[in-house]
């Protein structure tokens, strides 16, 4: 691994290599060509590594498109890399039989419906808090948020049945909390805001406070400054924030497990209650599967070009 | 624009230190009022405390005829300019202009021919669509100060809003502030710990130390008429050689002894300075510009101005072009007061009275037409009527009745 690491390291220096060589004395240009050689070659060496990764990486996924992509009974009489050799096997039957299942319908609505809410629940609860604790003061700030940050070690499990049992008590005429889709949303939210807030409290307390004082001095309330300041400059932590928790409601499957019924059940659920013991039923799971997984990654590459590299730079100095 | 008023304003911080001392200042209508003083002074905390961006412990403070003490920052309609610049990074340089407008719900287009104009001001016209990130510190800078050109307020403020260019940009930008400053005519507190940058642009000088105003005057008066040890070095380049010596003799013939040597005292420095009398006798500390010292070579001998000469070896020469640095050194007492330590602290050299015997380096301005090497035997000219007296206890200025004890000068 270290003769990886050293190559990657002097991958770099190929580059200023050429020109910078001569300034470098009579000993240089013999290790210069051996640090170019050595460069170029664990260069290569890594990028092969990462494309092998990747490949391999990728390759249950694109197993499982292709196999959507099959008929059950050609699913059922050889593997997906057979589709190769006869790429007329390819058709979209598994996806409209899917699509019009009822069920199926409903739950993918019922993913985006919880995951939706929790997820701007999450960034707008979070922001806010993030930036009462990163920049305003009020006694006992420093003490609540390391209460906050203590909220990170609490897993979920611990807290399924105590939740339950609160939700089981909420019944407002005809509906229940327990069961119901805001039940899921609100679960979510709660266990989504302490990562949040720690996450958003440091980047926001990054941001110079001349910039905040600036803009205090331009006449801003403390709901202007968080809306034209710090909501903007924190683009790149509330997106990277958002795609989290957008991707771990999404994929969420204990939480609806416990706390959604059949009304209220995300595909997660649906695809796991079709799950049979001795068939695969691939021709609904592999398209389903696809299915749930196109939208994050539609979303990430959606919020992926929030993420510039030094927003920050020229506001001061 | 406004008057601004401070009244015995002081700044305890939660955590008992003390940035700010009794301090009373009256800035007046257009005034451009420069607070000047080391590091850790108390300046900025002063200014921070009139923008409303620190609590006010005592005392209180006045914009116009508002007292503003329990005013936050947004509604004291002044404007700041600060050291960093703090530009809003995502927008553009005419937002950036425009904010403060934007906030106040201006309306479009009156906020647009308003930052029109301030950039035409500030020669920025051309960067109005650019973002902070894309200008160079000078541009920046100017953007800084359209933000608070914009917003017409009642008084800028202004924290070292130079010390983050180079020095060339530098002496451009404090002409380009005070011509500025001059056309709007608004009241101006600006804050620097560069002598020359307060020398230039104040009509009057505050000069702080330690929390505590030393002395307000305008820059000439500040030159000439120090308030104290502290104010009379700190104003300066170089600084003032203060050196102990002792008065002997009577008013009318009296002798100042320094390091062995003796220069006499012409009567015309006690009918400026009455309370100096009082001082026949005794151990005083004196105060030489190095521009009131000459080559005694190139100075006439028949003598018109009142002086004296002291010898010592020229240790280093510096030519300046326009004129020529000598540093040598007498057997005089060096002045070792609370004053003189904290000078030497804001100049970096923390070793004050470690030397064998009294001794005490001078630097003297000599004419471009010295002749004078290092190593050679220097007569230097001193002349005695522009020498400054201060009293060895207190640090004051020795001047006459009330003039000496202008402390805690108001207005």
């Amino acid at each position: 691994m270290s003769t990886t690491e050293t190559g990657t390291a002097a991958a770099g220096a190929p580059g200023g290599g050429p020109s910078g060589g001569p300034g470098d004395g009579a000993g240089a240009p013999r290790r210069g060509i051996a640090a170019r050689i050595v460069g170029r070659v664990g260069g290569g060496v890594a990028q092969f590594l990462l494309i092998v990764v990747a490949v391999v990486w990728l390759v249950p996924t694109f197993g499982l498109l292709v196999a959507s992509l099959r008929s059950t009974s050609d699913n059922g009489a050889s593997g997906w890399w057979k589709v190769f050799s006869k790429p007329g096997q390819l058709t979209f039957s598994a996806y409209s039989d899917l699509l019009g299942k009822g069920d199926f319908v409903d739950s993918f609505w019922n993913t985006v419906l919880i995951t939706v809410p929790a997820t701007l629940l999450v960034v707008v609860i979070a922001s806010l808090a993030a930036y009462a604790f990163a920049w305003m003061e009020f006694p006992g700030r420093d003490w609540l948020f390391l209460v906050v940050v203590g909220l990170l070690v609490v897993p979920v499990q611990v807290a399924l049945l105590p939740v339950a049992k609160l939700y089981g008590s909420v019944r407002i005429g005809s509906f229940h909390l327990f069961g119901s889709i805001t039940g899921v949303v609100l679960f979510h939210v709660a266990f989504g805001l302490p990562f949040a807030i720690f996450l958003l409290r440091n980047f926001f307390a990054a941001i110079p406070r001349d910039l905040l004082e600036a803009a205090r001095m331009d006449g801003g309330s403390e709901w202007t400054i968080f809306r034209r300041v710090i909501f903007p400059l924190g683009g790149p932590a509330i997106a990277s924030l958002a795609i989290f928790q957008f991707l771990w409601v999404w994929n969420d499957l204990l939480v609806a497990l416990v706390f959604a019924d059949t009304g209220s059940q995300p595909m997660t659920k649906w695809l796991q209650s079709q799950m049979r013991q001795f068939t695969g039923n691939i021709d609904i799971l592999a398209p389903g599967a696809f299915l749930s997984l196109i939208v994050p990654l539609a979303v990430f590459f959606a919020f992926q070009r929030y993420f510039v590299q030094g927003v920050l730079a020229g506001s001061v100095k | 624009m406004a008057e601004v008023a401070l009244r015995g304003v002081g700044k305890v911080y939660a955590d008992g230190t003390r940035a700010v001392t009794d301090l009373n200042l009256g800035i007046a209508d257009g005034e451009f009022l420069v607070l000047v003083g080391p590091s850790g002074c108390g300046k900025t905390t002063a200014l921070r405390m009139l923008a409303g961006l620190e609590e006010i412990s005592e005392g209180e403070i006045a914009i116009g005829e508002r007292v503003v003490n329990r005013v936050p920052a947004r509604d004291r309609d002044v404007a700041m300019v600060f050291q960093s610049y703090a530009l809003y990074p995502h927008l553009s340089v005419r937002d950036n202009i425009g904010f403060g407008l934007s906030l106040r719900k201006v309306p479009k287009a009156e906020i647009r021919r308003q930052v029109d104009h301030a950039a035409q001001i500030l020669g920025l016209t051309e960067y109005l669509d650019k973002k902070p990130r894309n200008l160079s510190g000078g541009q920046r800078q100017r953007v800084a100060m359209g933000r608070a050109i914009v917003r017409e307020p009642q008084a800028f403020l202004m924290d070292e809003p130079l010390s983050n260019l180079d020095a060339k940009l530098r002496v451009q930008m404090r002409a380009e502030i005070a011509r500025i400053q001059r056309d709007l005519g608004v009241t101006t507190v600006y804050v620097t710990h560069d002598q020359t940058e307060a020398m230039t642009l104040g009509d009057r000088v505050a000069v702080m130390k330690k929390g505590v105003l030393q002395q307000v005057a305008p820059p000439q008066e500040l030159y000439d008429r120090p308030a104290n040890l502290f104010v009379a070095g700190f104003i300066g380049s170089p600084a003032m050689n203060l050196l102990q010596g002792s008065l002997a003799g009577d008013a009318s013939s009296a002798r100042l002894t320094v390091g062995g040597q003796t220069l006499e005292l012409p009567a015309s420095v006690f009918e400026t300075r009455p309370a100096l009398r009082d001082f026949l006798g005794r151990d005083v500390v004196v105060g030489i510009r190095p521009e009131d010292m000459e080559d005694a070579a190139l100075v006439p001998a028949a003598g018109d101005a009142p002086g004296g000469t002291l010898t010592s070896t020229a240790e280093l020469v510096e030519a300046m072009g326009s004129d020529v640095l000598v540093h040598f050194t007498v057997q005089a007492a060096q002045v070792v007061t609370e004053d003189t330590r904290e000078l030497a602290r804001d100049a970096g050299t923390d070793v004050l009275g470690k030397l064998e015997g009294p001794h005490t380096g001078l630097v003297a301005r000599f004419s471009p037409r010295t002749t004078i090497r290092a190593g050679d035997p220097v007569t230097v000219h001193v002349d005695t009527g522009r020498l400054h007296f201060f009293d060895i206890e207190s640090g004051s200025a020795i001047w006459g009745g009330d003039a000496g004890s202008s402390r805690e000068d108001e207005e």
